[in-house]
């Protein structure tokens, strides 16, 4: 093995641990941030809030274009029928929970990571343990929190979202009969699916949260610095949740 | 202050949001779930027992050759009469469907759902609120038919020997 490898897996157990690490500490240091949930609530309105936009288009296109592809095949079997069963299940478990969640990684998480990296660059962090205020837990714990109720949310926002978009494309455009596709898609759904998806989205939610405080809190107290782990944040919250969606997929099967 | 307010508003709104969609997911979509119904299509009713309904459920169109004229409103059992009792509610715009006409339930494509096709009598009187269809047609279970395929199959075979294919 060539020494630029070793070093590279080093690097990837050492950042392994040190997220590990980082995330035990962030456990012990979510109750007492529960008694400060003013805090919480504006990193609600950070993450989840503010993405609202972007998930609400994003899930009306992904369904418009899960109706047209889904009719498009559906329509070589003569079962057009089944559009609103297609269209439901793979929104509720793969697409709304994975699509939600790559989207918050690039939206919410990087904002994550730059906000923190630049308070640690600006000695910020280090001010408040002088100050012997906890910066893990005024800043890192409610950025988590946050992150990690927003995400449930988000993901049902855009899975309703990206349902009336296909009935827009399926039943208003293409023809579909709106009392079959509804009915189709109430048939196939059952409670199990929506769980699914919910317990996915808190997976993701958590998993991208972290990725994107521990990113900033360890970043380099430069602007290079801030610029990579930013970056860091992004590949590695997307890796995660395909890597943990195949996973819990797997689970639920 | 004013920011402050701001903030806990479009905070409010996303959480409140969030928790709809969620509430529609879970109750809404499922099956299983609990459901309210949040458009009731305007018509009049109309009623139809069936032996067998098949897969046919609340929601599936009535049709008229092939013209969506209404749809299923409320599925029960008749204790009375022992079959399947369905309640159509049509359009007002036709009003005009002979009270002698028979409701069939027929599969769309290959695995599609259920749908009633209502095929035209001829009485000079009209179906109306609370009119009963009394001719009707059960949905074709395909097990029932392939079931009943195989049982004359094998009753060919071992009844008659070979003679089966020299009879027919």
């Amino acid at each position: 093995m060539s020494n630029g490898a070793r070093a590279g897996v080093l690097e990837l157990v050492r950042k392994t641990g040190e997220t590990g690490v980082f995330f035990v500490r962030l456990l012990a240091a979510c109750i007492p941030a529960l008694s400060r949930p003013r805090l919480i609530i504006a990193q609600i309105y950070n993450a989840g809030a503010r993405s609202l936009i972007i998930i609400m288009l994003s899930g009306l296109f992904t369904g418009m274009v899960l109706g047209l592809q889904f009719y498009d095949v559906l329509n070589r079997f003569g079962a057009t029928e089944a559009l609103g069963t297609a269209v439901a299940l793979a929104l509720l478990k793969e697409l709304g929970p994975v699509l939600t969640a790559l989207l918050f990684a690039g939206r919410a998480g990087t904002a994550l990571t730059s906000e923190i990296g630049l308070m640690r660059a600006t000695d910020q962090l280090t001010a408040m343990d002088v100050m012997a205020v906890d910066p893990i837990r005024h800043v890192a714990a409610p950025r988590f929190l946050g992150g990690l109720i927003a995400m449930p949310l988000l993901t049902a926002i855009f899975t309703v979202v990206g349902l009336f978009g296909a009935q827009l494309i399926g039943v208003q455009f293409l023809g579909v009969d709106h009392g079959i596709f509804w009915s189709q898609a109430q048939s196939a759904v059952a409670l199990k699916d929506v769980t699914e998806g919910v317990v996915k989205s808190i997976v993701f939610g958590a998993v991208v949260s972290l990725i994107a405080v521990n990113e900033g809190y360890h970043s380099e107290p430069t602007a290079e610095g801030i610029g990579r782990a930013t970056t860091r944040t992004v590949v590695a919250s997307s890796v995660m949740t395909l890597l943990l969606d195949y996973v819990l997929t797997a689970i639920f099967l | 202050m004013r920011a402050n307010r701001s903030l806990e508003i479009g905070t409010g709104l996303f959480v409140l949001l969030g928790f709809a969609a969620l509430l529609f997911l879970s109750m809404q979509l499922p099956a299983n779930g609990l459901k309210f119904s949040f458009q009731k299509p305007i018509g009049y009713d109309v009623t139809a027992q069936f032996d067998n309904i098949g897969d046919l459920k609340v929601g599936a169109p009535v049709r008229m050759a092939g013209v969506r004229i209404g749809q299923v409103t409320k599925i029960d059992f008749d204790t009375n009469t022992e079959r399947a009792k369905v309640w159509l509610r049509i359009n007002p715009r036709f009003n005009q469907i002979p009270a002698d006409s028979s409701a069939a339930i027929d599969t769309e494509g290959l695995l599609g759902g259920q749908y009633i096709a209502i095929s035209p009598g001829a009485m000079p009187t009209y179906l109306t609120n609370g009119s009963q269809i009394l001719e009707t047609q059960s949905a074709l279970v395909l097990e029932n038919l392939i079931n009943k395929f195989f049982a004359t199959e094998a009753n060919k075979s071992h009844g008659s020997g070979g003679g089966a294919k020299e009879s027919k």
